[in-house]
């Protein structure tokens, strides 16, 4: 304890082991097993990220590079276009770094970057080594951006609307039956929290279609609002809530009683703000599942206008073929969202275990 | 500031959770202004007759009235009570300063109003340094008192108590005993104290109500519970030490005086006063510890071993064995006694209870 407190909290957290000083082999085994769970997790993240930096052909190359990569190229007086460089050796052994004008089956015609007049002369391609450095190619983004028009904003736009209102709308619900279902003492209410949980073994598939002839009833296809509604409220987060809000001490909420306050008012003054731990926790789960929904907007939602930004993603996955470097730039900017707000919420679900775990 | 006041009636109240009766036909009278402490021990109803008379429980029969207007129907809100919580009840997530305006401002208080009664209420309990501090940051004592200043600042008709002190250690609670008994005297309000600890009913109470089973037992001032329990369990409850019960059989009932023999303790007479009693009736006899005597020698008393002594300096406490159980005796100066020796004692004359097989005092008659 005296020691976490003189070095930074931080690192007293990360570097903690079980009971003395030294390291027992037990803490050996966690941290290698938490370091291989922290591989396994972001190495696939890494390499999209990555990935997204990279040109067409660097994503095509194999073996794949780590780094995006892109070929050298030098401005040869006499050529137009800037020519890519090759390290070359030659039959007697003497390396030369040349430009490659144009390529014939498998020989390249070459001309040296120093003495451009000395001529053309061809070279064998397997004596060839194409020179590459690193290079953050941004046009995967750009061309998204560009090739996209003004539907990647549109989905942009829809992705956040649905995320967004969905989940003001799921925490002001499920917070509102949580409520009800832990301070409230009615008939059935043991009832219907079973109800509520019951509903969790229905898988979303089968009521994908019964949910799309409801919306459809509804004149909300091609609405946001039919993909917002049919999923307002969540069964966990009612029951995350429900088991966090009676932690909440009934003499609270007796005390704001005789403070005059309404029911309402107790809610709003009282209890949410008291149940922020839980609420962050709900908002983080429905923050992700709405942003990385995909099987609710592909039912409901079928014209290019309305499309959510995972279904724009899937949408370069047919004209031509996958277009890789616009795919990975595209998730790599739906996930970032995510990312950051997750790294915002995390102190309150932190608080909210250190709170309700010490007291 | 305006103190109002009211009267408090309690009318064949019952509260029943299931099976279970908590409460049975308790009625009780408080005149305005009083300050009444209800007693018992722990799971007697107390707590929830307080709750009651709050509003927090729905009563099964019965009446409330406050200032003669049945509250019973009226929810907690409109009663004009204010109620202190055992546990402070603060709003953890407020500051003390909003924790104070939080009941004022739902009743749509103006700003001014409301600040100026939050000063006030502040001012009064000496928290008015502390009004930007969460709860969190503020010692029992402190919390304490603004649990005490969110009820003060509503201007209640009547404060509820329940069990106020019981977080708090033994010195504070000492302070805060006076606290609120200069409180009392300073608002004048009807207020009602729910405790198990009988020396906070002793010292602060106008009247008690002792409660056993969700009955009440006896209803008095302090004094007239200690002199005149009316039965064995009020006489057990009430002063500490507990009183010494005796369990004997009257074995002559004369015009003047009766002869008691206790369980192996030999036998005493007494003057009888009127009492009605009969010869061969089983009775407790009831002395309080501090109401026992060493008997001179050649005097009549019984003969007690003392198992162990505690010095206070001023008074000497002697727990001595007898058949039938422990017997305390307090004694008042350093006693001089040694453990196993065998003293003789008797009870104080006009200091004694008997008590009926029912548990009921045998009073003597007037």
């Amino acid at each position: 304890m005296a020691e976490g407190a003189v070095t930074s909290p931080g690192w007293a957290f990360l570097a903690r082991r079980r009971g003395g000083i030294r390291a027992d082999w037990t803490d050996w085994l966690t941290y290698g097993y938490l370091v291989l769970g922290v591989v396994v997790m972001l190495a696939p993240v890494l390499w999209v990220v990555l990935s997204s930096f990279k040109s067409e052909g660097n994503l095509l190359e194999f073996p794949p590079t780590v780094l995006p990569e892109a070929a050298t190229t030098a401005r040869v007086v006499g050529y137009d276009r800037p020519l890519p460089l090759y390290a070359v050796t030659s039959a007697s052994g003497v390396a030369r770094t040349l430009a490659q004008v144009r390529r014939v089956g498998i020989e390249a015609q070459m001309v040296d970057p120093a003495h451009p007049e000395a001529g053309v002369f061809a070279v064998q391609i397997d004596s060839a080594r194409a020179l590459k450095h690193f290079h953050i190619g941004t046009e995967n983004y750009s061309k998204l951006l560009a090739s996209a028009g003004g539907t990647i904003w549109s989905s942009i736009y829809n992705t956040v609307f649905i995320t967004v209102v969905a989940t003001a709308i799921t925490l002001l619900m499920n917070s509102m039956a949580a409520f009800a279902l832990s301070k409230y003492r009615f008939r059935g209410s043991g009832v219907a929290l079973l109800a509520i949980l019951a509903t969790l073994m229905v898988p979303a598939t089968v009521v994908l279609v019964p949910i799309y002839l409801i919306v459809s009833e509804l004149r909300l296809v091609n609405n946001l609002w039919g993909v917002i509604l049919p999923v307002i409220s969540t069964p966990t987060g009612v029951f995350l809530l429900r088991q966090y809000m009676l932690t909440i001490p009934d003499e609270l909420l007796e005390a704001a009683r005789m403070d005059h306050a309404s029911e309402w008012r107790i809610f709003w003054r009282i209890v949410l703000p008291l149940a922020t731990p839980a609420l962050a926790v709900v908002a983080i789960f429905s923050i992700m599942s709405r942003w990385n929904d995909f099987l609710l907007p592909l039912v409901i939602l079928n014209k290019p206008e309305v499309y959510t930004l995972q279904l724009a993603l899937a949408g370069y996955s047919d004209e031509n073929g996958i277009q890789y470097g616009m795919l990975l730039a595209m998730t790599t900017l739906t996930a970032l969202p995510l990312a950051l707000g997750f790294l915002f919420l995390q102190r309150y679900i932190m608080t909210g275990i250190a709170s309700t775990g010490i007291k | 500031m305006r103190s109002l006041m009211a009267s408090l009636t309690i009318e064949g109240l019952s509260k029943t959770f299931g099976v279970v009766d908590v409460i049975r036909d308790a009625s009780l009278e408080i005149p305005d202004g009083e300050f009444v402490v209800f007693v018992g021990p722990s799971g007697c109803g107390k707590s929830t007759l307080l709750r009651l008379i709050a509003g927090l429980e729905d009563a099964t029969s019965g009446d409330i009235r406050i200032d003669g207007q049945s509250v019973v129907r009226t929810p907690a809100a409109h009663r004009g009570v204010a109620m202190v919580f055992q546990s402070y009840a603060l709003y953890p997530h407020m500051t003390v300063r909003e924790n104070l305006a939080f009941g004022l401002e739902n009743m749509r208080m103006k700003k001014a109003e409301v600040a100026a009664r939050v000063d006030h209420a502040a001012k009064m309990l000496r928290i008015d340094p502390y009004l930007d501090r969460k709860p969190r940051q503020l010692s029992g004592g402190q919390r304490q008192r603004v649990a005490i200043g969110r009820a003060i600042t509503r201007n209640p008709r009547i404060f509820l108590f329940d069990e106020p002190l019981s977080n708090l250690d033994a010195e504070l609670r000492v302070l805060m005993r006076v606290e609120i008994s200069k409180l009392h005297d300073r608002l004048k309000n009807t207020m009602v104290y729910v405790t198990h600890d009988q020396v906070e009913a002793m010292t602060m109470a106008d009247r008690i109500v002792v409660l056993r089973a969700g009955v009440i037992e006896q209803v008095g001032p302090p004094l007239e519970l200690y002199n005149s329990p009316r039965n064995k369990f009020v006489a057990g409850f009430i002063g500490s030490p507990r009183m010494n019960f005796i369990p004997g059989r009257i074995v002559r009932a004369g015009a003047s005086d009766f002869e008691i023999d206790c369980d192996g303790l030999g036998s005493l007479t007494l003057p009888r006063d009127g009492r009605a009693i009969q010869e061969g009736q089983f009775v407790t006899l009831g002395v309080r510890p501090e109401h026992l005597e060493l008997a001179p020698e050649g005097t009549q008393g019984w003969p007690l071993e003392v198992d162990v002594i505690e010095q206070h300096g001023s008074s000497t406490y002697l727990h001595c064995s007898a058949p039938a159980g422990e017997v305390l005796l307090h004694i008042p100066g350093q006693g001089r006694q040694r453990e196993g020796e065998v003293v003789r004692v008797h009870p104080a004359p006009g200091k004694w209870h008997l008590f009926g097989a029912d548990e009921r005092r045998i009073a003597e008659a007037a």
